[in-house]
């Protein structure tokens, strides 16, 4: 693979880093009243790099073609699937910033760049095939991360939220360093084929090490128990639409990193993995569900909800087939536009003089004042309880056919059950809004680039989201084969 | 026979001014010290033929640590003696830390030569070129194969600069110490002076 067709492969990012330095210019000359412009143009940025990612998912792209640098960097169909869920949930985050900021004048041209250089990270991070490019692309979406964390610097909880998030992340990235030192130490490379290729047969208590490390610090990076502690306290400070930023893209691309690293990387040792995996995906989904139900913060809540969810996507991790990696990207998808929703949902409640509304409690009676508001919130909370006529039903019930057919028939059980403990808090929004005293708290209200998206995530995980089952299955079985293709 | 003499001279260097590092009263001869040790420490590194990290560690840990060090010893008031006087109450953690990492590093060492670890071998992708120094090696390394990785590394230190501009730079509002000086030509004598007549035992009022 010569260096020309190793750039061509790269263009999406090379389009995104490029016009990030261009757009930091334009936001060091024209300052912060450009801060709106720079957003558009940011927005049409990841929109073209969408665009010409989304040929190659469908093409299903695999094989040496993929491969740039020397194996450095892959650009297959898997990869792919995860960019175009990326590009499309840092959008979301860019349109709903400006107004949010706009209240305390806290908006800055350097947030679309910011933002723009995370989805350049973690586009590197889906492409990652050796341990090199992943560090880089998970440095470069994480140090983009603790910034925009800390963004509203003028209040505490947002700088309690990055200051905490950049000293976990900096423990969790010396942990993934440590695993990564001892990976190279105990299989001389840090190409994911060659480290593949060298762990067959009985795998050294080194080794092991490295397994072990290298997992905690990505269960970090996708706030997995036991890692998970930073979630709550980082969701409720930081911004609203930089949480929902958190929740959606960045999960997208470590939970692909992970299936990346277990599958290719350490594919030949899946059963040492997976136990471990098999108890943070259990332990992730139970603390999720049993730590929402006390929360009286909406954002806090939807970090618990964001546990729990991430503890269902490793069920098909668990199973190391394709068919559990295809449920896997079936179920981010879904799992994105749920979360999408939600938080373009939350930072459209407003009181009358455009504060955000964060507490349960003041969202009662919603349904009278904003009542499509509370539909589509009513909605978001349904589907993400998985109940059936919904898509969010869609995403667990492929994780669990997988997991059932892998003959992982208790753990599809313990699933169950706890998603029956996790629906009681997502339908206890549902009722606050419904059903008790009206609070009269949320006045105000939204533009049109709000309820655009929100209609486009409520439709999407209405029952109409049946009609791209079949679609998204393939696309997703494709990407998935893709994946145990560079392993084979 | 040069080499070995060089060796000692270096090594018992490094030693000696480490030793004095912790040893000296005041700080800012203790940095003094540590830079006598760094310098050593890269004789000692092109000894071994590693002349590039030799030059890292005069460029880098010479050049900029230590005097980033200097500056925060002279710059900030830190109360060594305070510092000091807690030296023996953890006193017996420190010794336990210290056998801890010895223990660690015999056994390590022993089970490596005892041949119960089985190290992964290289896969010669970054090996040395033959017959060149190894500033080339790295060169031809890091700007060849890994050149990719280079200039994304290159962005990360982007972000990281961004993030702390972002973060602290404050617009001020007043324009305090910013001399107008088409404002100060323009300004006439009727302006800048009035003639008042205040009553005998009264002040004015400005």
């Amino acid at each position: 693979m010569d260096f020309k067709s190793s750039l061509g492969l790269i263009a999406p990012e090379i389009i995104l880093s490029v016009s990030s330095l261009v757009l930091l210019l334009v936001a060091a000359w024209a300052g912060d009243k450009a801060s709106r412009a720079i957003s558009v143009i940011a927005c049409f940025v990841l929109g073209a790099c969408f665009f010409l990612v989304a040929p190659m998912v469908c093409a299903g792209v695999a094989g040496p073609d993929a491969v740039a640098f020397d194996g450095l960097f892959t650009a297959d169909a898997f990869a792919g699937f995860a960019k175009l869920l990326i590009f499309a949930a840092t959008g979301a985050a860019l349109v709903i910033a400006p107004s949010f900021f706009d209240r305390t004048r806290s908006m800055k041209a350097e947030y679309p760049v910011l933002i723009l250089l995370a989805a350049l990270g973690m586009s590197l991070m889906v492409s990652a095939t050796d341990l090199l490019t992943l560090y880089i692309g998970l440095e470069l979406n994480s140090l983009a991360s603790y910034v925009l964390a800390a963004f509203l610097r003028n209040d505490e909880r947002s700088a309690e939220a990055g200051l905490k998030y950049f000293v976990l992340g900096a423990l969790a990235s010396g942990i993934l360093l440590f695993g990564m030192s001892l990976t190279y130490g105990f299989t001389g490379s840090t190409d994911f084929t060659a480290v593949r290729a060298a762990l067959t047969g009985d795998m050294s208590t080194g080794a092991l090490f490295a397994v072990i490390f290298v997992l905690a610090g990505l269960a970090f990076k996708i706030s997995a128990v036991p890692f998970h502690m930073w979630t709550p306290d980082v969701y409720e400070g930081s911004p609203t639409p930089v949480t929902a930023f958190f929740a959606t893209a960045p999960k997208v691309a470590a939970v692909a990193l992970l299936m990346r690293v277990s599958l290719d990387a350490f594919g030949m040792q899946a059963d040492a993995w997976r136990q471990i995996v098999l108890f943070v995906a259990l332990a992730s989904i139970i603390v999720g569900a049993l730590g929402a139900i006390g929360q009286a913060n909406i954002k806090r809540l939807m970090a618990f909800s964001s546990i729990n969810n991430v503890g269902f996507i490793l069920i098909g991790l668990v199973t190391g087939t394709v068919d559990g990696a295809s449920a896997m990207l079936v179920y981010l998808a879904i799992y994105i536009a749920m979360t999408a929703g939600s938080f373009i949902a939350i930072v459209m409640m407003k009181d009358e003089n455009g504060a955000p509304v964060e507490l349960i409690a003041d969202i009662a009676g919603l349904s009278r004042s904003k009542p499509l508001l509370a539909a589509c919130l009513a909605m978001m909370m349904f589907s993400l309880a998985g109940i059936p006529p919904l898509f969010g039903f869609w995403g667990k019930f492929v994780v669990f056919q997988a997991a059932v057919e892998a003959d992982y028939v208790a753990l599809a059980a313990v699933g169950i059950a706890a998603s029956v403990i996790g629906a009681f808090y997502y339908l206890k929004i549902v009722k606050v809004m419904y059903f008790d005293e009206p609070a009269d708290v949320v006045k105000g209200s939204s533009d049109w680039a709000h309820w655009a998206l929100l209609a486009i995530s409520a439709l999407f995980i209405s029952p109409l989201g049946y009609l791209l089952t079949g679609w998204l299955g393939g696309v997703a079985d494709k990407a998935a084969t893709t994946l145990f293709l560079v392993a084979a | 026979m040069i080499h070995t003499i060089a060796f000692y001279i270096f090594a018992a260097m490094v030693i000696a001014s480490g030793a004095l590092v912790i040893m000296a009263r005041n700080p800012v001869h203790s940095v003094l010290w540590l830079i006598l040790a760094f310098f050593n420490a890269a004789g000692l590194m092109v000894l071994v033929g590693a002349e590039f990290i030799a030059m890292l560690l005069v460029i880098v840990y010479v050049g900029a640590v230590a005097v980033l060090f200097l500056f925060v010893v002279m710059m900030l008031e830190i109360d060594f003696a305070e510092m000091r006087a807690g030296f023996v109450k953890y006193f017996p953690i420190g010794v336990l830390l210290a056998i801890v990492l010895v223990a660690e590093m015999i056994l390590g060492i022993g089970a490596y030569s005892a041949g119960a670890l089985h190290l992964g071998t290289a896969d010669g992708t970054g090996a040395p070129l033959i017959g060149e120094s190894n500033i080339e090696s790295i060169g031809a390394l890091l700007y060849g194969r890994y050149l990719f990785l280079f200039e994304s590394a290159g962005l990360v230190l982007l972000v990281a600069m961004i993030g702390a501009i972002v973060l602290t730079h404050r617009e001020r509002g007043d324009v305090r110490g910013h001399q107008n000086i088409n404002k100060q030509v323009r300004r006439r004598p009727d302006d800048a002076t009035v003639n008042t007549r205040p009553e005998v035992g009264k002040g004015i009022e400005l």
